[in-house]
Order: C-alpha cells, then structure tokens, then sequence
C-alpha cells in the first residue's frame, strides 16, 4: 500500500494509472523545451494558422458575452450552430446529416476524436493508422484502451495510405481505421480513387472508418474527398471536423462530428458528463463563421496557397527534395541527402540556424528521414528560413566531402 | 492575373521571380505583365507607407466637406480636377450626401491648411460651401494601422 503523503517517485507513480504512465511524451515536447531557450528563432514548426481569427467573428464572440450569453447550452450544441453545419456540409460535400440527431459540437476536434475512439473502443480493439500521421491518433487509441495498428506510408505514394496496405493489417480484432486527410504532417491528399478503394475495402470488412477532415478547407488545386459523401459511406463513417484552421479559430476550441444517429447518441453521452458543451461564446463565434466566413476563408486558402508555392519550389532548389503537398499548410520535404536523421537535422539545424522544424518521427517511425515545415507563418519569415537552411545544408554537404 | 496585383499591392517589393512561384506562372510572364501594368496606368506607382508620427514628424491633415456647383456638360469632374491638382490635396473623392467632395489635405502646419481653403479653395466659383475638419490621429490608411506596436507573436514555438 503506497503512502499518498510520501513524495518518493516510485510512490508517486503508484498514483498514476499504468497506461497515463507508459504513454510516451509527444515527440514535439522535447523541442519545445529546446526551443525556448533560444532566442530569435524562425519557428516552422508551428501547427496553427498564424492569421487572427477575422474580425467578424470575434465581434460575434464580444456581442455574445456583451449580451450576456454565459450559460450552458444543449449538451448537443446550439440548434442555429447545428443547422449551419448541416447546411454548410451539404453545400461543400453534398452529404446531409439530420441537425437534430447527426450532429455534435465538440470542444475542438480534439474532443470529438477522443469522444469518438472511447465511444467505439473494446479493450483491445485495433485501430488501423497511418504512419506517420497526427500525434494524437495512437495516444488517443491507447488511452480508449485500444490498440494502434499504424501502416507505414512513404514518398512513393505522397504518403497517402494504400487500401491494400490496410488489407494486410486487418484482423478480427480491427474497429476502425482513422485517416485524415488533408494530412498533418505530410499536406497529402487523398484522391477519389483511392479513397474508394478504402471505401470498398471497409464496406467488405465491415469496418468504422473515422474520417478526420479539420484540413478540409485548406487545399489547393485539388478536390476535397469528404468520406461519408462516397456512395454507402455515410452510415459507417464518423467524420470530425472543425473550426480551427479553416476559420483561424485554434484557441477557441470549437468543432464537431456528424455520424449517424446511433454513434451521435454515444458520444453525446460521454460528451455530457464530461465537457457537457461546448463553450458558449465559442459556438456563437462559430455561427458567424459558417453564415459570413467564406470570403475570409478563401482569402486565407489564397495567401496560404501562393506561400506553398514558394516553399515547395526553395526546399527543392536547396537540395531538400518535396513532393507537392495539396493541403493543410505543411510541407514534409526528405532530408536522407544530408545524411542526417530527422532528429539530428531538426537539432542541428536549430542550434546552428535557429530554424524550428519538427522531425518526422514526432509522428511516428515512418516519418524517419523527412522534416515538418509548415508555411503558416510570414512569407518574409518564410524567405529568410528558407536562406538559413539553405546555408545549413550546403555546409553540411562540404563538411561531408 | 489579377493576383500579380494583389501581391504586388501588399508588397510592392516582391520580385517577379518571388511572384512567379506564388502564381505558378513563368516569370517571363509576370514581368510582362508588370511592365505592361505599368505602362498603362494600372500600376501607378510604388510607394512606401511611412509612420511618420514615430519621427516625430507630424504633419496636420484636415479633411474638407465642399460643396460644388456642378458645370454642365462635364458634371463634377472639371472641378474637382481644379481642386485635386492642388498639391496640398493627399486624395480626393466625390461623394453621395449633404456634399459633394470630400478631401484630404495635408500641410506641414494649421496657418498652410487655412490658408489653402481660404486663398484657393472657397474663392473658386463653383464651391458654394466648405467645412474643415482637422485630424486629431490616424489610426489606420491603406488597410495599414498606425501607432500599434508590431504585434508579439501569441503562437507557441512548436504546436502539433
């Protein structure tokens, strides 16, 4: 019997459950430490937009506390907010979902993914993963008490997970398969062929495919696949979307998952004793974003899209080859020709220029070899990045020779 | 096209090649445009926006309601050419309401500004009326905000 007042660590852990204890730090973590005590830093490892939310939606979340909106609401979300979601998928995807019975607003997608997974989780259930792919996937599967299975992805097919691959993985103990695409940390697509071919392969095997689309908005010369809009899809698929890089709305924590009526029900009866409701302000923020935000956020996709251009085509020419990333706001460029792996870059590269990228083996083993850039931040900031790596890595080829 | 412009509105200093990769067009093509857009007046000028309270230069700015006869055959234009060739006008606009023209006027002190609508714009034959308004501060010209300090990134280092 452990002694709750002694403040040894092996008594202190006791007090921890077992599976909090054994779950690995995310990757990101250790940078982070390493990041703060440098100064002048060109940060391109930051997942966020760095635009402000637009103004018209701030104001909607001011009037709101003005007004004196400061109560719960439904458990479900607000009525008005789940009718603009339902109006707002048909519109984009053409897929419709029952305001009433389909739709949950989340604190974030963050909260809809971890609703979703202790929703449908045995213990021991498997759940297929890309890899590399967001660091909550696996975490959130093992803290759900499941299983991740991660099927590695690599340049050869723009890291966009194959059906066949996940075939192979499949056993009697496979859930779900969670995929996100646009993807954090690759910008990789999905494409209708082979998002059908996923489609087809869960309809045989009778499978949960948990779609998370919160890139949805942000691609560029490419076709949205919104999985439950694929014929027979809606009714085994959960999607997860929300606000926060569409809408440049992170740190409002708003989102939502629209399913079929019976996943609804089960997650709203987590989401009810645990966050009870979204934020308030926060859904009526959101509101506005769904009935005025579009030109807004086709500005953001715009301005986005021309810094995309321009790191893709600099990482190339600097010797950092890139596939083309048509989503999201990264870029996920090789570093194998500096000889380097990617932890050992990302430091170095830190140290020596004082530019922040994130190592892909933050998002899992397959990463290994690739680096993180995202393109959310200045195009100055980005150009003067761009010329620090371009030093790292020539000196690092004739330091080599 | 009209994304050359844009970029170039935000940032007169992007080179062609820089905004060849931003438009995925071959850079030969961006600078015939510009040079083009330049040649026939879509490109007036490239110009910088300089704070210059942070100089401690403060010119004083008046904004000026006129109200104008209008001529005929050439309605308003005729005037407010004669009114916006002044070199003291900063920029002027016909406008819908109790007046017509509404004007901006700089001048390095009040007696400049009064002297301007007292010599040469109240005295000319079309202008029935003018109303000054001297500016207390700027807060904001092209879309650009004066007198706020360059804002500290609120973003984490390093998110996921």
């Amino acid at each position: 019997m452990p002694n709750i007042r002694s403040t040894s660590t092996e008594a202190f852990d006791n007090l921890i459950s077992q599976k909090v204890a054994t779950l690995p730090p995310s990757g990101i973590r250790k940078f982070f430490d390493l990041l703060s005590s440098i100064e002048d830093v060109i940060s391109l490892g930051i997942g966020e937009p760095d635009f402000v939310t637009p103004w018209h939606i701030r104001e909607a979340g001011i009037y709101s506390l003005e007004k004196g909106y400061t109560m719960y609401t439904s458990n479900s979300g607000m009525p008005e907010l789940r009718q603009e979601l339902a109006c707002y998928l048909e519109l984009h995807y053409g897929v419709s979902y029952n305001p009433e019975h389909e739709i949950l607003v989340t604190a974030g997608s963050s909260e809809g993914l971890d609703l979703v997974l202790r929703a449908i989780i045995n213990p021991g259930d498997e759940v297929i993963i890309p890899d590399p792919c967001y660091v909550a996937y696996p975490a959130d599967i093992t803290l759900a008490g499941g299983m991740p299975i991660p099927v590695p992805t690599d340049e050869t097919s723009n890291f966009v997970v194959r059906a066949t691959d996940i075939e192979a993985r499949i056993t009697k103990r496979t859930k779900a398969i969670l995929i996100g695409y646009p993807a954090n940390p690759t910008g990789a697509v999905m494409s209708k062929k082979e998002a059908d071919a996923i489609a087809e392969l869960s309809r045989k095997q009778d499978l949960l495919i948990i779609s998370d689309e919160i890139y949805a908005r942000l691609i560029y010369g490419a076709e949205h696949i919104c999985f439950p809009s694929l014929p027979g899809m809606k009714k085994r698929t959960i999607l997860i979307s929300g606000f926060s890089k569409s809408h440049a709305m992170t740190g409002w924590r708003i989102g939502y998952v629209a399913a079929d009526r019976r996943f609804i029900q089960a997650l709203t009866k987590i989401h009810q004793y645990t966050l009870l409701c979204a934020p308030t302000m926060t859904q009526m923020a959101a509101i506005e974003a769904l009935r005025n935000g579009e030109g807004e956020v086709e500005k953001m996709v715009q301005e986005y899209n021309r810094r995309r251009r321009f790191m893709v085509k600099r990482l190339n020419e600097i010797g950092l080859p890139c596939f083309e990333p048509k989503g999201a706001f990264f870029t996920f460029p090789s570093v194998k020709a500096t000889g380097m792996h990617s932890e050992d870059f990302a430091e170095k590269l830190l140290l020596e220029q004082k530019v922040a990228v994130v190592p892909g083996t933050a998002f899992g083993p397959s990463g290994e070899g690739f680096v993180r850039c995202c393109y959310a931040t200045s195009l100055p900031n980005i150009e003067e990045a761009l010329r620090r790596m371009d030093r790292f890595v020539s000196k690092g080829t004739r330091r080599s020779r | 096209m009209k994304e050359i412009f844009e970029i170039l509105e935000q940032n007169a200093r992007a080179t062609p090649e820089e905004i060849s990769t931003m438009v995925d067009k071959p850079v030969s093509e961006v600078k015939k445009r510009i040079r083009q857009a330049e040649k026939d007046g879509t490109i007036l000028k490239y110009k910088a926006i300089i704070n210059w309270p942070r100089l401690e230069r403060e010119d004083i700015w008046a904004l000026i309601e006129v109200r104008i006869t209008p001529q005929r055959g050439v309605g308003y234009d005729a005037i407010a050419e004669r009114i916006y060739q002044f070199p003291e006008v900063y920029s002027a606009y016909l406008v819908s309401g109790t007046y017509d023209l509404s004007i901006l006027v700089r001048g390095k002190n009040m007696q400049e500004i009064s002297s301007f609508v007292a010599e040469k714009l109240a005295p000319l034959e079309q202008v029935q009326s003018v109303v000054t308004h001297f500016l207390l501060k700027r807060y904001k010209e092209y879309g650009e905000a004066f007198h706020v300090p360059k804002e500290t990134n609120r973003r984490l280092p390093i998110t996921p």
